[in-house]
C-alpha cells in the first residue's frame, strides 16, 4: 500500500479517535443555526432570506473548530519527526492531512449544511447550491486552515492563533460563496460566483501544502 | 545505501547559545558510536541535524554511496528520539503497522519485529497501557521491521531492565554485523563495541 494511503488512514482514525471525529463540529454547527432564529426573531420571512447566508457563515466558522490538534498532537509527541523522515515529501504529507481534515469534518458538514438551511426557512431550490458551496468551500477551509495550524506549531495559544491568521483568509471564500447564493436565489442562472468559490478552493489545494511544509520545517528545527 | 557518514567542523547553535562547534568526525560500515556529554550538551540536536531536521549553524553532513542526502534521509536513516510519536489512544498493533509501514516494512518485517521484540502478549493493548520499557521497545521495533542503515537513537536504553538492555545489544550488534552503523546518545554504557565521541566538551 502507497504509504500516503497509509498516512490517510492513519490521519481519519485519529480524527475519529481524539474526539468523536466531525461531531463536535456538527454539534456546534446545530447549535448556532438552532439558537440564531431565537436572537433574530421568529418571522418566517426574515428568517428565509438569510438562511442561506447564515447556513454557509456559521459553516465556515464550524470548520475552524478541529483544526488546532491537526498538527499540534504530532508535533507534541515527536511522531512528526518520523513523518518527515519517511519516503514521501513534506508538502505530500500536509496535502494528506488537510485532505482527512476536509473529510473528517468538511464533508460531513457540508451534508449539513442544506439541512439547516431547509430548517430556517431557507427554499427548496436552494439547498443544492448551499451543498455544493458547503463542499467546495470546505475543501478550502481545510487547506487554509491546515495552513494556520502549521503556523501555529509549538505557540501558545495556538488556537487563538489559528483563528487570527485563518479568518483574514476565509474571507474571500466567505464573499464567493454568498455571492453564490444570491445569485442562486435571484434565479438568474449564474454561476459565477460558485465559480470564484471552486478558484479560491483551488488556489488553496495548491497552494497551502507548500507553506504548510515549510512552516513544518521551521518547526522541526 | 549510505556507506559512510562524515560529520565536518559542524557548528550548533540553538537560539543564541552555541552548543559545539567544530566537531568533525565519521562513521564507517558496521561501527557504533557513542555521544556522551553532559545534559544539554548537542547530543540530540547532533542526531537531528544528521537527520536533517535541523539547521546546523555551520559544517556539513555528508553521506557516501548516496546521490542525494535527503533522499538517503529519507530511505536509510532511522531516527529514534526521546518523545517516541506514538498515540496513547490507539493499540500497539496498529501504531507498529503505522510507523513500521511508513519507513517501508512489509508484513514479514512486521512479523520479524514483534518476534525481536517480543511484542506478541503487548499488541493487542492501547499504547498508554504500556510502560515506559514496553513503550520503547515497540517504538525499537520500527528498526528491525523496516532494515535501514543507519540508525541515530537518542537514549535507547534508558527505560530498558537489564534483561532487554541485553537483546537490544545484541539486535544492535545484528544491525553491526550487516554493515549497519549506529550513532546513539548514551549515558550508560552501550552494550555492544563502540568508540566514544564527546559532545560539547
Amino acid at each position: 500500500m502507497s504509504p500516503l494511503v497509509v498516512l490517510l488512514r492513519r490521519e481519519l482514525a485519529l480524527a475519529w479517535g481524539r474526539g468523536g471525529g466531525p461531531l463536535p463540529a456538527l454539534a456546534f454547527y446545530a447549535g448556532v443555526t438552532t439558537l440564531l432564529p431565537l436572537a433574530i426573531g421568529p418571522e418566517p420571512e426574515r428568517l428565509a432570506v438569510i438562511a442561506p447566508g447564515i447556513a454557509w457563515l456559521c459553516l465556515a466558522l464550524a470548520s475552524l473548530l478541529s483544526l488546532e490538534r491537526l498538527f499540534e498532537r504530532d508535533h507534541e509527541d515527536g511522531a512528526l519527526d518520523l513523518l518527515a523522515l519517511g519516503g514521501p515529501s513534506l508538502e505530500a504529507i500536509c496535502a494528506i492531512k488537510a485532505l482527512a481534515q476536509w473529510l473528517a469534518t468538511g464533508l460531513p458538514l457540508a451534508f449539513a449544511a442544506p439541512v439547516a438551511a431547509l430548517m430556517l426557512g431557507a427554499p427548496v431550490g436552494l439547498a443544492p447550491v448551499v451543498f455544493a458551496c458547503a463542499l467546495v468551500g470546505g475543501l478550502a477551509f481545510a487547506f487554509v486552515g491546515g495552513l494556520g495550524a502549521a503556523l501555529a506549531l509549538g505557540s501558545r495559544r495556538g488556537g487563538l492563533l489559528i483563528a487570527v491568521i485563518v479568518l483574514p483568509l476565509f474571507a474571500p471564500p466567505v464573499i464567493f460563496g454568498g455571492g453564490a447564493l444570491s445569485q442562486a436565489a435571484m434565479g438568474a442562472g449564474q454561476i459565477s460566483g460558485l465559480l470564484l468559490l471552486c478558484g479560491w478552493a483551488l488556489t488553496a489545494v495548491a497552494l497551502s501544502p507548500l507553506a504548510m511544509a515549510a512552516a513544518c520545517r521551521n518547526a522541526l528545527d | 545505501m549510505i556507506s559512510h557518514v562524515h560529520i565536518e567542523d559542524l557548528s550548533i547553535r540553538r537560539g543564541e547559545r552555541l552548543l559545539f562547534e567544530h566537531l568533525s568526525f565519521a562513521v564507517a560500515p558496521g561501527e557504533a558510536v557513542a555521544l556522551t556529554g553532559r545534559n544539554g550538551a548537542g547530543k540530540t540536536s547532533l542526531l537531528r541535524a544528521i537527520a536533517g531536521l535541523l539547521r546546523p549553524a555551520a559544517g556539513t553532513v555528508r553521506f557516501e554511496g548516496v546521490a542525494e542526502a535527503d533522499e538517503a534521509r529519507s530511505r536509510d536513516l532511522h531516527l529514534l528520539g526521546h518523545l517516541d510519536g506514538l498515540k496513547g489512544g490507539r493499540t500497539a498493533r496498529e501504531e507498529l503497522a503505522f510507523a513500521a509501514g511508513w519507513c517501508g516494512a512489509d508484513s514479514a518485517g512486521l512479523a520479524r519485529a514483534a518476534e525481536a521484540l517480543d511484542l506478541g502478549r503487548l499488541l493487542d493493548l492501547e499504547v498508554r497501557k504500556l510502560s515506559a520499557g514496553q513503550r520503547r521497545r515497540l517504538s525499537l521495533a520500527r528498526l528491525v521491521a523496516a532494515p535501514r542503515t543507519l540508525w541515530l537513537l537518542d537514549e535507547p536504553l534508558a527505560p530498558l531492565d537489564s534483561i532487554w538492555r541485553e537483546r537490544v545489544g545484541a539486535l544492535i550488534a545484528g544491525h553491526l554485523a550487516g554493515g549497519g552503523m549506529l550513532l546513539a546518545a548514551v549515558h550508560d554504557p552501550l552494550p555492544a563495541p563502540h568508540r566514544t565521541v564527546e559532545v560539547g566538551g
